[in-house]
Formats: C-alpha cells, sequence, structure tokens
C-alpha cells in the first residue's frame, strides 16, 4: 500500500491522484465542446445583449 | 537565509504583478468589465485564477502544519476539494451558473441569488454578510501573509502588513476583476512550480515515496505516545472513529472546508466570467492539477516533516515539537533547513503568490457585495456609476480588513485567535446560508422565493448559533458565550463541542428552504422559464 499504514489513508492518496487524472481525462474529452459553431452563436449573442445593456455606462474614476 | 536574493526574487515578482495590474487597468472600460472581467476570459486564466483564489497562504502553511499533526488522513480533504471544489463546482454548478447569470444578467454571486429568486431583500442581505463577516476572512489572510513577509524578509510586522495591503488595492481597485485574473493566473503559475518542485526535493531528501512513507508508518508509536488518547493512531493512519482527533479531522477540516467551497461567493463568481461552457470543461483539467499540486503536496510534506525532524541530528523529534508547538512554523522550518537557499527564495514568493490571489478576489467580493448589491441595489445609494460606488465600497472593506489584522490582536486579548478562525466561520456561514439556496435555484423551477429567504436566514441563525455558543473552536476565543453563561461553550464535555457548525446550519437550511417552498406559493412561470433559458 505504497508503504501507508492503512486502506483509509491509501484510499485518500490514491483517490486524490485517480481525482485529479479523471479532471485531466474530463477536460481533453470535452475539450472542443460546444464546437466553434456554438460558442460563436453564443457570443453574438451576447454582442447584441451588451450593447443593450444599461449598465455599460463606462464612467471609470 | 540570503536576504539580497529573496529581496531581488521579490522586487521582479512584484514588477511582474504591477504590470499584469496595470493590463487589468487599460484593458477595462465598463461595469462588466470591472465586475466580470467583460465575460471573456480565457480558460486558462479563469482556471488558474480559481484555483489560486481558493489557496491561500494558510492552505499550505496552516493545513501543511496541521498534516504534520493529523497526518496523511488529512489527504481526503484534497480528493474533496478537486471531486468537489473543482468536478462538481465547474461541472455541474459553474455552466449552470454561467448561463443563468447570463440569462438574468448578474454580474455578481449575490445579484445571481437575488435576480433568481425575484428577492431584492435576499440580493442585499447576502450583499451585507459578504461585508460583514468576510472581513475576517480577509483579515487572517492579510496577518498569515504579513507575518510571513516580516519573518522572510526581516522588517517589521507594520511594514509588511501596509505594503502587502496597499500593493494588492491598488490592483484590485484600478483593474477590477481583469486586474485581479491576470495577476492571479502569474500567481497560480509560481505557485504549481514552488510546490511542484517542494514535493520533487521531499521525497528525494527522504528517499522516495515508499520509502519515506514507510519511515513515517514506523514512526506510529511516536504519535501514540502524545495524542494516543484522544485517537491518533499514527500519521499514515485513520484516527479511531468517533474520538477527538477523528471529528476534528473528519467534520472540521473535511467536511467544513471541502464541501463550504462550493458556496464561495468568490469563487462562483468566476463561472460567470467565461463566454461558454467550453472554457468550464477545460477549466476542469487545469483546475484539477492544480489543486491536487497545492494541497495534496502541502499534506504530504506536512506529514513527512514528521521523518526529516525526527531523523535530523539537531532536533532528533517530531514536527510540532520541533517547533515548540507552534503548527504555523512547521512548513517554514521545513523549507529553511532542508532546502536549499535558492528554494526558500521561490517558496518566498510562491507565498506571497497565494497570499496575493486570495486577497486580491477578497477584496473584490465584498466591493461588489457592499457597492452593488447592498448599497445600490438594495437601498438605492448610488454614484456617478457602479464602477465608482464598488470602488468605494473596495476602499472601505480594504479599510475594515486591514484595520481587523492590525489592531484586533493589539488591543484585544483574544485578538490573533479570533482571526485565525476568520476563515472558517466565512466557509460555515456561506455553506449554511447560500449552498441550499444556490443548489436549488440552479436545479429546481419549484424552489420559491419564501422558501430560499427562510432558507438564508434559518442557516444564518443555526451557523451564528452554533459558531458563538456551541463549537468551541470559534466560541472560545470569539468569548460572547462566557461573557453570558459564563462557560466556554454551552456543549459542556460532550462531542457536540468538536461538530463543525456545517454538520448542523447545513441540513437545518436545507430543511427549511424545502419544507417552505411546498407550503408557499410557486414562483411566477414566467419568471422561472426567462431563468432556466437554454438550461
Amino acid at each position: 500500500m505504497l508503504g501507508l499504514g492503512s486502506l483509509g489513508v491509501f484510499l485518500a492518496y490514491v483517490m486524490s491522484i485517480i481525482a485529479g487524472a479523471l479532471c485531466v481525462v474530463y477536460g481533453l474529452k470535452n475539450w472542443n465542446i460546444p464546437s466553434d459553431s456554438e460558442v460563436e452563436k453564443e457570443v453574438s449573442e451576447e454582442i447584441e445583449w451588451e450593447k443593450r445593456d444599461p449598465e455599460n455606462e463606462g464612467g471609470l474614476f | 537565509m540570503n536576504i539580497l536574493l529573496i529581496t531581488i526574487v521579490t522586487l521582479i515578482y512584484l514588477i511582474i504583478t504591477a504590470f499584469l495590474g496595470y493590463l487589468g487597468w487599460r484593458n477595462t472600460s465598463n461595469a462588466t468589465d470591472f465586475l466580470l472581467a467583460g465575460r471573456k476570459t480565457h480558460p486558462f486564466v479563469m482556471a488558474v485564477s480559481y484555483g489560486s483564489t481558493f489557496i491561500s497562504t494558510s492552505a499550505i502553511i496552516g493545513f501543511g502544519g496541521a498534516a504534520a499533526v493529523f497526518g496523511m488522513g488529512i489527504l481526503w480533504l484534497t480528493f474533496l476539494n478537486i471531486a468537489i471544489g473543482i468536478f462538481i463546482a465547474f461541472v455541474i454548478f459553474g455552466k449552470r451558473t454561467r448561463k443563468m447569470g447570463h440569462n438574468l444578467d448578474a454580474h455578481t454571486f449575490p445579484e445571481l441569488i437575488g435576480k433568481r429568486f425575484d428577492s431584492r431583500l435576499l440580493q442585499s442581505a447576502s450583499g451585507l454578510m459578504i461585508f460583514i463577516a468576510m472581513p475576517l476572512y480577509a483579515g487572517s489572510v492579510i496577518l498569515g501573509g504579513a507575518q510571513f513577509i516580516s519573518q522572510t524578509l526581516s522588517i517589521s510586522y507594520e511594514a509588511a502588513l501596509f505594503s502587502f495591503v496597499t500593493i494588492v488595492a491598488i490592483y484590485v481597485i484600478m483593474g477590477g476583476l481583469k486586474g485581479v485574473l491576470y495577476t492571479d493566473a502569474f500567481q497560480g503559475v509560481i505557485m504549481f512550480v514552488g510546490m511542484f518542485i517542494l514535493l520533487v526535493a521531499t521525497y528525494y531528501i527522504l528517499g522516495g515515496v515508499i520509502d519515506s512513507h514507510r519511515a513515517l508508518t514506523n514512526l506510529a508509536p511516536e504519535a501514540v505516545k502524545i495524542w494516543g488518547k484522544m485517537g491518533h493512531t499514527g500519521w499514515t493512519s485513520m484516527p479511531e472513529t468517533g474520538s477527538v482527533f477523528w471529528w476534528q479531522l473528519v467534520s472540521t477540516i473535511v467536511l467544513g472546508v471541502g464541501i463550504g467551497v462550493l458556496a464561495q461567493p468568490q469563487l462562483a463568481v468566476r463561472f460567470m466570467t467565461v463566454k461558454s461552457d467550453r472554457e468550464l470543461n477545460r477549466g476542469v483539467l487545469i483546475g484539477g492539477v492544480f489543486i491536487l499540486m497545492m494541497t495534496g503536496v502541502a499534506f504530504v510534506v506536512g506529514a513527512l516533516s514528521n521523518v526529516y525532524f525526527f531523523n535530523h541530528p539537531a532536533f532528533g523529534k517530531i514536527s510540532i515539537l520541533a517547533v515548540e508547538k507552534k503548527v504555523d512554523n512547521i512548513i517554514p522550518l521545513f523549507i529553511n533547513t532542508a532546502m536549499p537557499q535558492w528554494f526558500t527564495a521561490l517558496f518566498m514568493v510562491t507565498m506571497l503568490a497565494a497570499a496575493m490571489s486570495t486577497l486580491s478576489a477578497q477584496f473584490h467580493t465584498m466591493g461588489s457585495a457592499f457597492g452593488r448589491d447592498f448599497l445600490e441595489q438594495g437601498i438605492n445609494i448610488k454614484t456617478r456609476s457602479t464602477v465608482l460606488t464598488t470602488k468605494l465600497a473596495m476602499g472601505v472593506a480594504i479599510i475594515i480588513s486591514t484595520f481587523l489584522a492590525y489592531f484586533l490582536p493589539r488591543f484585544f486579548e483574544q485578538g490573533s485567535a479570533i482571526i485565525a478562525i476568520g476563515t472558517s466561520i466565512f466557509f460555515g456561514l456561506c455553506a449554511a446560508t447560500f449552498l441550499p439556496l444556490y443548489f436549488g435555484g440552479l436545479f429546481f423551477k419549484r424552489i420559491t422565493k419564501t422558501g430560499a429567504l427562510a432558507g438564508f436566514f434559518s442557516g444564518l441563525l443555526a451557523a451564528s448559533f452554533w459558531i458563538i455558543f456551541v463549537h468551541t473552536k470559534e466560541a472560545a476565543p470569539l468569548g460572547i458565550c462566557k461573557a453570558l453563561f459564563g462557560v466556554p461553550t454551552l456543549a459542556g464535555q460532550s462531542t457536540l463541542q468538536f461538530v463543525d457548525p456545517i454538520v448542523i446550519a447545513l441540513p437545518v437550511s436545507v430543511i427549511i428552504t424545502v419544507v417552505v417552498s411546498i407550503f408557499s406559493k410557486s414562483p411566477d412561470s414566467k419568471h422561472v422559464e426567462k431563468c432556466f433559458a437554454g438550461l
């Protein structure tokens, strides 16, 4: 068990590494999801929405 | 320690930080830029910023020191940090938060939940709670950062505190969230490199992964000798179930911080800074590896420091005895004695980066909570613009936090102890007040405004009661229970005094939110459709 004294701690050690590895796998698998066209559609919607946003009055110091 | 080397490295680091803060300022032209970094943040920047905000100096030095006491069982917290704090936070909460935030034109976390439940009261009460409770959390980060700087650079604590706060304040107030995110990403990279080297060097010094673990396992009798009666069984095994050590490890450290992270306003707002779910998917990869390298390394190194100090001829004892029971000194002492000088300089900058990245987000969140959510949207006090109101509120929040970190330990006997518990108080309050209504608001159309408000206030009440009157860790230094009832905790000698507020207050808040929602009027269907459009 990697020199560790109990199953509880061994699992904590291994599960932490597995959790990190699963994040890598998930990230790679979904790297291009949603696709470019869907993202562009959402961004263009947002640009339209930003133009109408009353909050964007500027006015920094 | 080579002061000249550390000073040069620190100066280079500060110059780069200042330049990135300037970039944030130059690229900020409106309220959306200032509050949400223009909603077009790069996934790497967002994920590393999330991680570096998540991890403060105390997460590495304080919890690393705790690992030297509790042992490697604390790695369950690393598992939860990644599984909940990254994966569930990004994939389950993050995507919905981004979309709903966009649907509702929300610029802050309190604004998101306020608009979701169509309640100005909820938004302003949340903003006020953040503004009241967060300065103590920020105060603990300031205190930890300033103490570390003053010790390492051999300057006075006052000089360290005020220069540290001033630098962060300038780039947050001028650069807004863009300044925060750019500097966070740079600071996160330094933290990653520093912790990676620390891990490899520690295992190398102690003879490899398995041999060093085995050496720590063989030290178990030393732990049992000191803490055996409280349930300690050694640094590579879990404490006895139900013992004092077990409760402290499982409830306070693992549950308190592991789950509490989901409802942190300064973290949740980051999901609204990206333009699509794709950035969140990519962020999972970066965030998962980053957190593993932060808490995982701090906990492993903290626990293994026992082997190093025990076998070192100058010490010949375990970590806690080597530092005369000052837990926060364990990691710095290990770095100073076990690592080469150049690494001490790198580690100094790593810790500075960890403190600054957390503090910058706190300043930004307190300012936006008080300025936009409470003053502007809650009680309708406005200035020339949202950005100006937020900047003024940030100034007030920074002064209060600095005041707490500077004066509380000087003029109040329990001051230092109160600041030290600031993080756990804030995490406990956020989990109890925000988590049920945030989760309910994102996933269930049937959760009502009345249910959300009832859940918020019952969670606030239950968590505050437990913090002030029952949980000794907070109740004793606060002293309110002692002043009113003559005892440090109402729990007496029972194990209830070790049970974290989240274990009590979160279920109370969940039950009240659900029950009140069932028996109150259904929300307006048009509003609900608007919230959930595209979800």
